[in-house]
C-alpha cells in the first residue's frame, strides 16, 4: 500500500517538504505542485536533500506549474518525472491514499 | 474512480482553487467521477456570486459553475464557514435579516457532515489548500 | 429535526486521520479543523489526530486569549475523549524542536517518532491536513 503526497510550498520558505520526506514511507510518491515545484530544481541548497530522498521515494513535478514559473525540464533533478494534470489524476488512482502537505 | 475534493482557500490569493479546478477537469476528461467538491475555510469564497475579476483574468467562480453544470457535480459550501465570512444563500439571508444573498447558482450550503460523507463514499478525497 | 450528519452512509467505517500542522490563533485552521474532527466522530468513524510541526502548539497548556479578543478553544481538546476520540499522537521531533515536553500539553497523547507516524498514516483511508 503506497501513498501519494503532494507538497505545494517552496522549500525555501516552509518545512512542508521536510515533514513530507520524513513521513513518507519507502515506496511512496511525492508530487511537487504550485510553489512546491521549486524543490525539483537542481543546483539549489535543497537539491541534495531531494536527491537523497529519491532513494526510496519516487518524485514527480507538475509540468504546468513549472512552465508557469519559467522553469524548463533541463533545470530539474534527473530522475524526477514531469507530469501534467492528467498524470496527477493517474497518480492519485495508482496510490492507495493521499496526503497534502500544505 | 470516485473523487471528493476539499478546497480550503478562496480564489485569487492562493492557487489552491485553480489547482483543484484543473485537477477536476482532468479527472472528468479521464472518465472519473467528481462525487462532490466541498468548500471550507476561506474556500467558501469560491461560491461568491459577486466576484467580478478584470476581463483578462479567469473568473474562478464562473469556471466552477460551468464545470458543475456540465457534469452535475455536487458543490457544497460549509454553512458555518460561510456564515462567518458573509456568504449566505437566500434562505439564510432572510433568516439572518440581511439585505441580500450572494451564493452563485450550483453551490449549495450544508454542514460539515457532507465532507465526512465524501470521505466515506469516495475512493479518494483530495485536499487543496495553503 | 435531523442534523446533517445523521444522513450518514450506513455502516461504513473508514480510518480518518487529521494532520494538524498549524499553530492556533494566527490562522483559523486549528479551530475549523477541530470542527471537522468532531463531526467525523459523530459519524462513528475511526478517528486519529496527529499534531506535528507548529500543530503541537495547538495543545499547549495555559492558553489565555482574553487579551486578543478571540475564543480560547483549547479546552475542546480535553473534551475529545467524550466523543470517543482517543487516538491523539504527537510528533516527538516537532515537540523537541520547539522546546516542549509532554508536561506542556493540555491532553494525554502518545508521543511517536516520524517513522511510527509514517506507518500510522499509511494505514489510513482518508488523511486530511489543515
Amino acid at each position: 500500500m503506497a501513498m501519494l503526497h503532494t507538497v505545494n510550498k517552496s522549500p525555501f520558505e516552509r518545512v512542508s517538504l521536510d515533514s513530507c520526506i520524513s513521513m513518507a514511507q519507502k515506496g511512496s510518491s511525492v508530487l511537487l505542485i504550485e510553489d512546491g515545484v521549486y524543490a525539483a530544481l537542481k543546483g539549489t541548497t535543497v537539491s541534495d536533500k531531494v536527491s537523497k530522498a529519491m532513494d526510496g521515494i519516487t518524485f514527480y513535478v507538475l509540468g504546468p506549474d513549472l512552465a508557469a514559473r519559467g522553469m524548463t525540464e533541463d533545470r530539474i533533478i534527473s530522475g524526477i518525472k514531469v507530469v501534467d494534470y492528467a498524470g496527477f489524476v493517474d497518480l492519485t488512482t495508482k496510490h492507495e491514499n493521499f496526503q497534502a502537505w500544505l | 474512480m470516485k473523487f471528493g475534493i476539499l478546497i480550503n482557500e478562496g480564489p485569487f490569493t492562493h492557487q489552491a482553487a485553480d489547482s483543484a479546478y484543473q485537477f477536476a477537469k482532468a479527472a472528468i476528461a479521464g472518465g472519473h467521477e467528481i462525487f462532490r467538491v466541498f468548500f471550507y475555510h476561506d474556500g467558501v469564497n469560491n461560491a461568491s456570486d459577486y466576484s467580478v475579476p478584470p476581463q483578462d483574468d479567469r473568473n474562478v467562480t464562473d469556471n466552477w459553475v460551468k464545470l458543475a453544470e456540465a457534469n452535475k457535480i455536487d458543490m457544497v459550501v460549509c454553512i458555518a464557514a460561510a456564515q462567518r465570512r458573509g456568504l449566505l444563500d437566500a434562505n439564510e439571508a432572510q433568516r439572518q435579516g440581511k439585505r441580500g444573498d450572494n451564493i452563485a447558482p450550483v453551490f449549495r450550503i450544508s454542514g460539515l457532515g457532507q465532507l465526512v460523507e465524501a470521505g466515506i463514499e469516495c475512493d479518494r478525497l483530495l485536499t487543496f489548500g495553503d | 429535526m435531523a442534523e446533517p450528519w445523521e444522513e450518514q452512509s450506513e455502516g461504513t467505517v473508514k480510518k480518518f486521520m487529521f494532520v494538524n500542522r498549524k499553530a492556533p490563533y494566527g490562522t483559523i485552521y486549528a479551530l475549523e479543523s477541530l470542527e471537522v474532527v468532531l463531526i467525523t466522530a459523530a459519524f462513528d468513524q475511526d478517528v486519529s489526530l496527529v499534531f506535528t510541526d507548529d500543530g503541537v502548539f495547538q495543545i499547549k497548556k495555559g492558553q489565555s486569549t482574553a487579551g486578543i479578543g478571540m475564543k480560547n478553544f483549547s479546552p475542546t481538546y480535553r473534551a475529545l475523549e467524550g466523543y470517543d476520540i482517543e487516538k491523539l499522537y504527537v510528533d516527538k521531533e516537532s515537540l523537541d524542536a520547539r522546546g516542549l515536553t509532554a508536561a506542556d500539553l493540555i491532553v494525554d497523547v502518545e508521543i511517536l517518532s516520524r517513522q511510527q507516524l509514517a506507518d500510522l498514516m499509511n494505514e489510513q483511508d482518508v488523511v486530511m491536513s489543515f
